[in-house]
């Protein structure tokens, strides 16, 4: 396993948004965790990321507890998130907020981390010197992937990629995550699209307000009645 | 929805063209005001803007601390002022008591004075700075670190108390002493004055009427200041941690989500900032040769409107504000009457807060979704 999130309960102040979850994520998997908003998923996204701490639990990474570790340090140990909402740096431009993924990389390693992202988003390259903020939505969602991209993950946490773009935009966007998976990085996916997520997906865990429902491969969670009723607006 | 906007009257009846009306008519008079007096007598005239260029200099190396600092964490950090002052006097005690600006004469009799003031004055220059770094890394880590998420409120109270704590300690008998010292010079004041050439002024003669009297010392601080704000620059623009810098300003939590160290960046933000004022503490020392512990309160308010002048948390708008600034308190020293000064000083923020609180280069403040 290369990821194991055991028993976490996470709270802001008084609200226990999560309530000990469980679930894991293997090499060269892409794993789904889809739920309603408000859920904790982006929460647990934040904790494995570490710029939340978790109040019990454990976070197990390549066998290292890693629940009590820096963020900077869990980005340097192979973690990287892009987060929900994109979370451009408007100010900086393209190359910039590329540069800014590869943080804790050497000039060669950023050098071939932006060939790699330039491959995958060649709109990037074009727009290298423009301010992050100009950039249109689908292009800061490559922007925040590609940028994820740049510290060589071998776990990439993706929160909701989708979210605003029109359908050939989320197709492309679905295509490219099945793209980076194919190159050897694992996937943490977070989607309110359940269709497309558990169709890039291997495995799947459905959350509800803080806990983990129900589990399980993907084609068997598309044919779950309740995920039918609950998510894929099904009848 | 449709949004309709107000009319010419209702914009009126609003406030802000009121005070932008007032700004222009009092702009308006300010340049008759002062065009006539130039009128009069160009040569004052011109001279007020070099001792206003020399005053605007120095306050732009102590507006950028402000500047920089409220960037990344919102905080007006009104200890600045304070360091500036601790810039100085250590730059007082290397060079009185220590003989530090003279260090490479003493240690290699035949060098030549010149090389040996330049080179032991840029020492004595960098101590400051290192020091008020260190300083600056300290108060951050000691006073306003463990507020970070309070209220902003609670960080300004307790940066003025920062402010009170550097006074007052320095106050002390076997610190600084309440006292105004003499201000000893690392380097020699030459003065020269321009009137059909420039001419060295000797030491005990007056220059002719109608000439401009400046010193080598005008020159040192613009020199300086200009080095100094161009390194930033760069830094800022083109370094790894100058990058950080502004994505950490930007958003902290994404900043941490790219490895980078954010409490590491802030505080170098704050040695950079402090550093900058050191530099600025011993220019002004050199120019205005008297040093007490309560000096860093003036040039640190009127840094702090330049800042505000400019639109604090912006680099450009600092140095442009601070060189209004410094005209701005020359030439009401120079034509109305020098108590006049500070006023005019507070009556400018208070029209900046009124008609553009975010400042010329101010963006407005951006709403954390
Ligand atoms: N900063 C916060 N302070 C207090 N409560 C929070 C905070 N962030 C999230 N919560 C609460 O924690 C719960 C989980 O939020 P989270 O953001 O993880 O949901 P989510 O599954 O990502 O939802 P969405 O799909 O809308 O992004 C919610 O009830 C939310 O209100
Ligand atoms: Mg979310």
């Amino acid at each position: 396993m290369l990821l194991e999130v055991k028993d976490l309960n996470v709270y802001y102040g008084a609200i226990h948004a999560l309530q000990g979850i469980n679930f894991h994520l293997n090499e060269g998997e892409v794993v789904t965790l889809i739920g309603a908003n408000g859920a904790g998923k982006s929460t647990t996204l934040n904790t494995i990321s570490g710029l939340l701490r978790a109040r019990s639990g454990n976070i197990v990474y390549k066998d290292k507890d890693i629940s009590l570790t820096p963020a900077e340090e869990i980005v340097r140990m192979g973690i990287s998130q892009s987060p929900e909402g994109r979370k451009i740096f408007a100010t900086l431009t393209v190359m910039e907020n590329l540069e800014m993924g590869g943080y804790l990389k050497t000039k060669e390693e950023i050098n071939s981390g932006l060939m790699r992202v330039f491959r995958s988003f060649p709109r990037l390259k074009e727009r290298q010197n423009q301010l992050g903020g100009t950039l249109s939505g689908g292009e800061q969602q490559m922007l925040a992937m590609g940028r994820a991209l740049m510290s060589q993950p071998s776990v990439l946490l993706l929160d909701e990629p989708s979210m605003g773009l029109s359908p050939i935009l989320v197709e492309e966007i679905f295509n490219i995550i099945q793209e980076i998976n194919s190159q050897g990085t694992s996937i943490l996916l977070v989607e309110q699209n359940a269709q497309m997520a558990l169709s890039v997906a291997h495995r799947g865990y459905v959350i509800e307000t803080g806990s983990i429902t129900l589990e399980g491969k993907s084609s068997d969670l598309l044919h779950n009645p309740d995920v039918i009723k609950s998510y894929l607006g099904g009848h | 929805m449709e949004i309709t906007s107000p009319s010419f009257g209702q914009r009126i009846i609003q406030g802000r063209w009121i005070g932008k009306i007032a700004l222009v008519l009092v702009s308006l008079l300010t340049i008759w005001w002062v065009g006539n007096k130039a009128a009069q007598s160009p040569s004052l005239f011109y001279q007020q803007i070099v001792n206003g260029l020399q005053l605007g200099f120095v306050y732009a190396l102590i507006a950028l601390g402000y500047t920089m600092v409220y960037g990344i964490v919102k905080l007006i950090n009104f200890a600045h002022g304070d360091v500036f002052m601790v810039g100085a006097f250590v730059s007082y005690y290397a060079v009185s008591k220590f003989s530090l600006h003279v260090w490479p004469s003493t240690i290699f009799p035949n060098i030549s004075p010149i090389i040996s003031v330049v080179l032991g004055t840029i020492t004595v220059a960098i101590l400051s700075m290192v020091i008020c770094a260190l300083l600056a890394i300290v108060i951050e880590r000691i006073a306003y670190k463990p507020l970070r998420n309070a209220p902003r409120i609670s960080a300004l109270i307790t940066a003025i108390g920062v402010s009170f704590f550097l006074e007052y300690f320095g106050a002390l008998d076997f610190v600084f002493t309440p006292n105004f010292i003499t201000y000893k010079r690392p380097f020699q004041i030459s003065i020269w004055y321009l009137k059909d050439g420039f001419h060295k002024l000797e030491s005990g003669t007056a220059a002719p009427d109608g000439s401009i009297i400046f010193s080598n010392i005008l020159i040192i601080i613009i020199l300086a200041s200009l080095l100094l704000v161009l390194g930033l620059n760069f830094i800022v623009m083109r370094t790894k941690i100058g990058k950080a810098m502004r994505a950490s300003s930007y958003d902290k939590p994404t900043a941490r989500l790219m490895g980078i160290n954010v409490d590491g960046v802030i505080s170098i933000t704050f040695a950079i900032g402090a550093a900058l004022a050191g530099a600025a503490g011993i220019l002004y020392a050199t120019a205005y040769p008297q040093v007490f512990f309560w000096m860093g309160i003036t040039p640190g308010l009127k840094a702090f409107i330049a800042a505000v002048l400019g639109g604090i948390g912006s680099i450009p708008g600092a140095f442009v504000g601070a060189l209004i600034m410094g005209q701005a308190e020359v030439l009401s020293a120079g034509y109305i009457s020098t108590p006049m000064r500070d006023a005019i000083a507070f009556a400018i923020l208070i029209l900046v807060l009124l008609v553009k609180p975010t400042g010329l280069y101010g963006e407005p403040e951006r709403e954390k979704a």
